[in-house]
């Protein structure tokens, strides 16, 4: 049997996320909780090494590997922001997982490893690595949540998340096993040319609904959601902010490799379902969303309102839509990443500052913070000029050139209703007393980076045409 | 029907019925010991399919060590039967309609006519000279490298996630020092103190 040697360079920022890991884990065995900082440094010279190593590759795409991981503009477009969101999230953690004396290693070696999990998935070339990468990112994530074991709360809701996980991958793994039964193959770019062959589709159609319940349950999206509020309210605020925001960009990569890449001939097919997906999830979402009082919780459903959004361009099939729907998982994670980092920034030893209530007044606490919040609230709600405004105006535009008009109005019609939650908080911020008047406790490089988090969102919003641009790129 | 159908047939039975178990029986044990079963019978479907080694690994490694170990672990628990059955009358109705919902409609759309040989052409046979586990062994660090790291790194962490999950380091925890206890002298331990008689007024 003849066998070459596979091309491994294209590989090298997994290779190296790996042996990191693998060194900081060894290396935290040998710290004490004082020096505890080693840890962190490499954890974050981590995520810094690995950007270099991917912006540094070959810009046409290569499928290595036997046919099992792929490299092109999609992936690293997708991992760059995946290190840079994790970047944040170790960053903005740190004090708050200190005041609640779970500053230890192993957050951020999982969190690490889940990197590793979502570029294994955001790089998949076979049916075989993505549900290898979306299993190991599940678990680190899994552990993670379930990491603050005195607390009742993030027992239950990881054990929530752990079963509903599995059922979402064992129906995934069924929907796999049909398409392979219909095409014989694993790979990605083959099963896209054996699929565009078979006349009777019927098995493959069975199969495809399968896969397509096991990405919408990632990506949570109605009515496959009923995990995040609990899970999002239940975890340890750090790990909130992990959740929901790097595995949104990696489940938007596995939503690309499965449908687009794999199933793209069978858009009639799988159009339709996200079209119910979208709708269920902007409605459930954002009406939802209203009536909750703590903010993780409220933040939960609008995620799931912002899924619904971003399947609007990825259900038109045309690669417009794909890039609308990229630069909005992308600007979702940066609003998401503000949000969730101003509850750290609030939080404080046995306090968690994530009711609505611990908003009120935060204008005289802090009128810098208050307007970083009103930055972030409004880019969420779709207030011109801010990011989320470009980023809804795209995927709608996309929406109406693919004759999907009353999708579209649809889509409007929700989020002016959830425009009315984001602008309750910043009500509370201006215009309420604030119950207790402490001033903010929070290290300087976290308000510095949030600050800089939100001028982000403010500065794109006024110049939103390079990150669109690269968007474009891609597809 | 030949002898290959008939076993095929067999073992798949054998595989549903008693993966239902697993889920009915009322007993944890029975449940854990059903599930042994349906590896076996599954091991006897992989076998027809000239998957030795699949077969036999997974009779040696799941029924011979994992679910040796659960057994263990589900006799350890302290299960209240009566607190797992609550509500099990209330919800069975929706679940039965949910669950017979299910298969209809997943027989409805794709029925028999879909499947079958004419279809999906069976796999070649191979001769007695024919050997799964090499062929395993030819592609398993060649072909499938990049799956098999992957795996190898689920599995670390998962030993991190339980270690994480279940290690405590309790500092305050008393315990015995023998060495000291051998060591002990009488001055450490008894303290004479002369008190002043009281003086009853």
């Amino acid at each position: 049997m003849n066998f070459a040697i596979p091309d491994m360079a294209p590989a090298l920022p997994e290779m190296f996320v790996l042996g990191m890991a693998c060194l900081v884990l060894l290396v935290d065995l040998f710290v004490s909780d004082r020096g505890r900082g080693a840890t962190y440094v490499l954890s974050q010279a981590t995520l810094v090494g690995a950007l270099f190593l991917t912006l540094g590759g070959t810009p046409e795409p290569v499928v290595t590997f036997s046919g099992t991981f792929v490299r092109d503009a999609l992936s690293d477009v997708l991992k760059a922001f995946i290190y840079g969101v994790v970047f944040f999230v170790f960053l903005y953690s740190r004090d708050y997982l200190r005041d609640r004396g779970i500053y230890r290693g192993e957050f951020f070696v999982l969190g690490l490893f889940g990197v590793l999990g979502m570029m294994i998935l955001v790089s998949a070339h076979s049916l075989l690595t993505v549900y290898l990468g979306l299993e190991l990112l599940s678990l680190s994530l899994y552990a993670m949540v379930a990491m603050q074991r005195d607390s009742v709360l993030a027992s239950e809701s990881a054990m929530k998340y752990f079963v509903l996980g599995a059922l979402a991958s064992g129906m995934l793994l069924y929907g796999m096993s049909m398409l392979y039964g219909v095409t014989g193959t694993l790979d990605i770019a083959e099963l896209s040319r054996a699929i565009a062959g078979v006349e009777d589709r019927t098995v493959a159609s069975f199969g495809l609904v399968f896969l397509i319940i096991g990405v919408a349950f990632k990506l949570g999206a109605v009515p496959f959601h009923m995990w995040v509020p609990d899970v999002y309210h239940g975890a340890a605020t750090s790990v909130t902010l992990y959740l929901g925001t790097a595995p949104k960009i990696a489940a938007f990569g596995m939503l690309m490799r499965l449908l687009v890449d794999g199933l793209g001939s069978m858009q009639a097919d799988w159009g339709p379902i996200l079209v119910i997906l979208a709708v269920l999830s902007m409605a459930i979402g954002n009406v939802v969303a209203i009536a909750q009082t703590n903010l993780k919780r409220m933040l939960a459903y609008s995620t799931i309102s912002h899924v619904g959004f971003l399947l609007l361009g990825v259900l038109t099939g045309t690669p417009d839509g794909y890039s609308a729907s990229l630069f909005y998982v992308l600007v979702y994670a940066v609003m998401g990443l503000g949000a969730f980092g101003m509850i750290l920034l609030l939080a404080r030893a046995g306090f968690e500052a994530d009711r609505l209530e611990d908003f009120k007044g935060l204008n005289e606490r802090s009128p810098w913070f208050a307007f970083m919040m009103l930055v972030v609230m409004f880019s969420m709600a779709g207030v011109p000029p801010f990011l989320g405004f470009w980023a809804k105006l795209y995927v709608l535009l996309e929406a109406v050139r693919a004759d999907l008009v009353w999708l579209a109005v649809a889509a409007v019609v929700f989020s002016v209703i959830g425009a009315f939650y984001y602008l309750r908080v910043v009500k509370l911020m201006y215009f309420d007393q604030p119950a207790e008047p402490v001033p903010l406790q929070a290290g300087a490089d976290m308000r510095v980076m949030l600050s800089a988090n939100a001028l982000v969102v403010l500065a794109l919003g006024i110049w939103p045409g390079s990150l669109f641009a690269l968007c474009e790129a891609v597809f | 029907m030949t002898a290959e159908q008939f076993f095929f047939y067999a073992f798949a039975a054998m595989t549903v019925a008693s993966a239902a178990m697993v889920i009915t029986v009322r007993n944890p044990v029975y449940a854990v010991l059903s599930l042994v079963l349906t590896f076996v019978a599954s091991a006897g479907l992989w076998l027809l399919l000239e998957a030795e080694f699949l077969a036999i690994a997974l009779v040696l490694v799941y029924v011979g060590a994992v679910m040796v170990l659960f057994l263990f672990v589900v006799m350890m628990l302290d299960i209240n039967l009566a607190r797992l059955k609550e509500g099990f009358i209330r919800y069975l109705p929706l679940g039965v309609a949910v669950a017979v919902a299910m298969a209809l409609m997943m027989a409805l759309v794709v029925g028999p006519e879909h499947f079958g040989l004419e279809r999906v052409p069976a796999p070649e046979r191979h001769g007695p000279e024919y050997s799964n586990t090499e062929a395993l062994g030819r592609v398993l660090y060649t072909v499938y490298v990049y799956p098999f790291e992957i795996a190898s790194v689920i599995l670390t962490v998962a030993i991190v996630a339980a270690i994480a999950l279940t290690l405590r380091r309790r500092p305050h925890t008393k315990y015995q020092n023998p060495d000291e206890q051998i060591a002990v002298r009488r001055e450490d331990r008894v303290r004479l103190v002369s008190m002043k008689p009281e003086r009853r007024e």
